[in-house]
């Protein structure tokens, strides 16, 4: 008993009050990109890109795509990219993901009112991965843990896709796993809605170009939700989950 | 100071041997003491394949023997005096078409190429009889993780086998390798599995590095240590949370969960991304450590050092962790041994094989003996990262103290040496990564192998089944906590 008395003082106060708050620190999260106009015909920051994810005339940044691997903002000879450590870029249209020279950031998820009155007291979510590398998932299996305790908004996984409000996809679907994905889809009662998590699941990120994928279930089913990331750090699913159903923290 | 275990081939030095002496050299080896690293082939002309087998001798030093052999003709198997060659001459079979005469049982191990999208074609192992029944779980599991297949066949709640289907995740990754700039590919790379981003990533910057005569300095190898083991740390905490979650152990679950926050927070301050992400590059690492990081990342060990060590009095002394991991899950050493099983899993049933042994020695100051234990269970895998963790806060502590500081660095890596074949090893959370490159005449990349620990210790998992109770399964694979996309590339 002394000993189980000694790991509970260790552990302390883990829980992280106010989620919206939250900085990760050292975080490369949302890019920014100055106003400033580029060099004539400069490609830098394209061309370093793994994932095609940078447009030019005037710079953009496609989130959907993008790794935040820090490539374009080095490449840059004008230091126009950075990355800042704001974990808050969940979208719920392709458009709402690219991020434009010296603008404000990209809106954030935008409150659907229909979802906010189905499930803004409970919403139950089923994970499939479907080519994911490991860290998408388990940056949303950290949702659960003693940190970020999303279970305080009534936001759980459950086991079962009949028991699911919400699929939520990671990986750049593979053509091996296309199947079971549409079959977990199929099982999960209405109403029901799709979140992509992750670059892959996005845009097939970095496979994009890989022969073995089938990337029609999201042409079928069209995400109410994108979360961008490579994996996406819990809090950026946090933000966009919270003000796609438009739940109030109360801070 | 050696940065990974590897050797590097000029083509023209390698004998290409016909199929049966290839076969017999090997064989030769492996009867001298030899350990099998791996076996993979490419295709060749008039419809060859150039055939490479990978062994490691006692002393650590890697050997390469290259055959040749017609793909309808094919090898004799290999499989059924060292039972460690079944999963790589599966994967030459699935991946040339080439032929494995006499294979006991040549089952896909991913589905790719002509089988991709024939995942429900393959016929399980069927046992018959009146108390016998099957389960049947996946590819989709009721966790957050990713997807597989396993087929239980039973008798009463004891386990008679386990059968594992895989290749769900598999997405191509080795032919997405040949394409474009083979500099550019790291990002790529650190998704093989992205749970040992850092492991991948350092065994095909090595690769590359040695391709291109690029020297790596002392500092950037230090570096990618701090990153590697965070790394381990980070993963073993988590498969011990997960361990301590599926027998009931709340306090152990919160807690070695929270303390992987830590470790992956720490990585994240120096790196920008939780999964090491971004950490290293051919040529060198990117990551900036000054004074004041420093001086976070050693308040940051200096609590994992302290908390872990209490989370474990309480978790190693508790009944219920020893009543339900001891005994549980065995694989005994003839057969870890027999199988090639690599890693924390070998370790667990004593085989000492660490390939930190031979790897970044600071000076030759740290020598680091392989964390062994002997019972071969869920308890001895426990243990092992149990003691992992330990030795790991100690290497990430030295490598900080020695070098106060890191600054980014990307020696340039411009083009890489003509026929020449590399290979390099590095230990990740999981057992050893290996990563193969040849180059054609013109120094292009000709073939890209990527090797995960878990391809081979899948199969001890099965066997660990064996006889066990068919509600001890969770516990068993949380305990090896294997990589499917790992796997299935």
């Amino acid at each position: 008993m002394w000993n189980a008395g000694q790991v509970r003082l260790s552990q302390g106060w883990q829980f992280i009050g106010d989620l919206r708050r939250a900085v990760p620190v050292g975080l490369r999260g949302r890019p920014e990109i100055a106003a400033a106009p580029c060099a004539d015909g400069c490609r830098a920051c394209a061309e370093v890109c793994p994932t095609n994810a940078i447009a030019l005339d005037p710079v953009r940044i496609d989130l959907g795509r993008c790794v935040f691997c820090n490539e374009c903002a080095v490449a840059c000879p004008a230091d126009k990219l950075v990355f800042t450590p704001e974990p808050r870029m969940g979208a719920t249209a392709l458009e709402g993901l690219v991020v434009h020279p010296g603008k404000a950031p990209p809106d954030p998820a935008s409150t659907s009112a229909a979802l906010h009155a189905l499930f803004g007291r409970s919403l139950k979510l089923r994970q499939v991965s479907a080519g994911g590398c490991n860290a998408c998932e388990m940056e949303l299996n950290a949702l659960a843990n003693v940190n970020f305790d999303l279970q305080r908004f009534g936001i759980e996984w459950v086991a079962s896709p009949r028991h699911a409000d919400a699929l939520v996809v990671t990986g750049p679907i593979t053509r091996n796993m296309a199947e079971a994905l549409q079959l977990a889809w199929d099982a999960m009662p209405e109403p029901r809605f799709v979140v992509s998590v992750g670059a892959c699941a996005i845009s097939g990120g970095l496979y994009a170009d890989s022969p073995v994928l089938d990337r029609g279930f999201p042409e079928r089913i069209q995400p109410a939700l994108y979360v961008p990331g490579c994996p996406p750090h819990p809090l950026t699913f946090i933000h966009a989950i919270l003000d796609l159903l438009g739940i109030d923290t109360g801070r | 100071m050696m940065p990974a275990v590897r050797i590097a081939c000029p083509l023209g030095t390698l004998a290409l041997l016909p199929a049966r002496e290839w076969s017999s050299r090997i064989g030769d080896l492996l009867r001298s003491g030899a350990r099998l690293v791996s076996m993979f082939g490419r295709p060749d002309v008039q419809e060859h394949a150039v055939l490479t087998a990978v062994l490691q001798g006692a002393e650590g030093a890697l050997e390469v023997v290259r055959g040749t052999a017609a793909r309808a003709i094919g090898v004799h198997t290999l499989t059924r005096d060292f039972p460690a060659a079944h999963v790589f001459e599966r994967e030459m079979h699935e991946q040339l078409g080439i032929r494995i005469a006499d294979h006991p049982w040549l089952k896909p191990i991913r589905y790719e190429g002509a089988g991709v999208g024939r995942m429900t074609d393959y016929p399980y192992y069927r046992l018959e009889g009146k108390e016998v029944h099957e389960v049947a779980v996946g590819p989709i599991h009721a966790g957050v993780i990713e997807p597989g297949a396993f087929r239980f066949s039973c008798l009463g709640e004891t386990v008679h086998h386990l059968e594992i289907q895989l290749g769900y995740q598999h997405r191509a990754a080795e032919e997405l390798l040949l394409r474009g700039d083979p500099f550019t590919r790291t990002p790529l790379i650190e998704t093989v599995a992205g749970d040992s981003s850092i492991a991948h990533a350092w065994a095909h910057c090595a690769a590359l590095e040695s391709l291109a005569a690029v020297a790596i300095t002392p500092g950037v190898d230090a570096s990618r240590t701090v990153g590697l083991e965070l790394e381990r740390i980070a993963m073993h905490l988590a498969t011990l949370a997960g361990l301590a979650q599926d027998i009931g152990f709340a306090q152990g679950a919160a807690t070695y969960g929270r303390l992987r926050t830590t470790a992956i927070n720490t990585s994240m301050r120096l790196c920008g991304s939780r999964f090491g992400r971004g950490w290293l590059r051919p040529g060198g690492s990117l990551v900036a450590m000054d004074a004041a990081v420093a001086a976070v990342v050693r308040g940051d060990l200096e609590l994992l050092r302290r908390d872990v060590s209490i989370i474990n009095t309480r978790f190693l002394g508790s009944t219920t962790v020893q009543h339900r991991l001891r005994g549980v899950g065995e694989v005994a050493l003839r057969d870890a041994k027999a199988l090639g099983l690599v890693g924390v899993v070998g370790r667990a049933s004593g085989v000492p094989l660490d390939q930190r042994t031979n790897l970044w020695l600071l000076d030759g100051a740290h020598t680091h003996e392989p964390c062994v234990e002997t019972t071969g269970d869920c308890w001895a895998r426990a243990r092992v990262r149990i003691r992992e963790i330990d030795r790991s806060i100690a290497l990430v502590s030295d490598a900080i103290d020695r070098f106060g500081a890191f600054t980014a660095t990307r020696a340039p890596v411009r083009s890489l040496a003509p026929d020449t074949l590399v290979v390099s090893i590095v230990e990740g959370v999981r057992g050893e990564v290996m990563h193969a490159i040849e180059t054609d005449a013109a120094g292009r990349v000709r073939h890209y192998k990527l090797q995960d620990p878990s391809l081979r210790n899948w199969f001890g998992l099965a066997l660990a089944l064996r006889g066990n109770d068919i509600s001890d399964f969770p516990i068993c694979n949380k305990s090896f906590d294997l990589s499917y996309c790992g796997n299935d590339l």
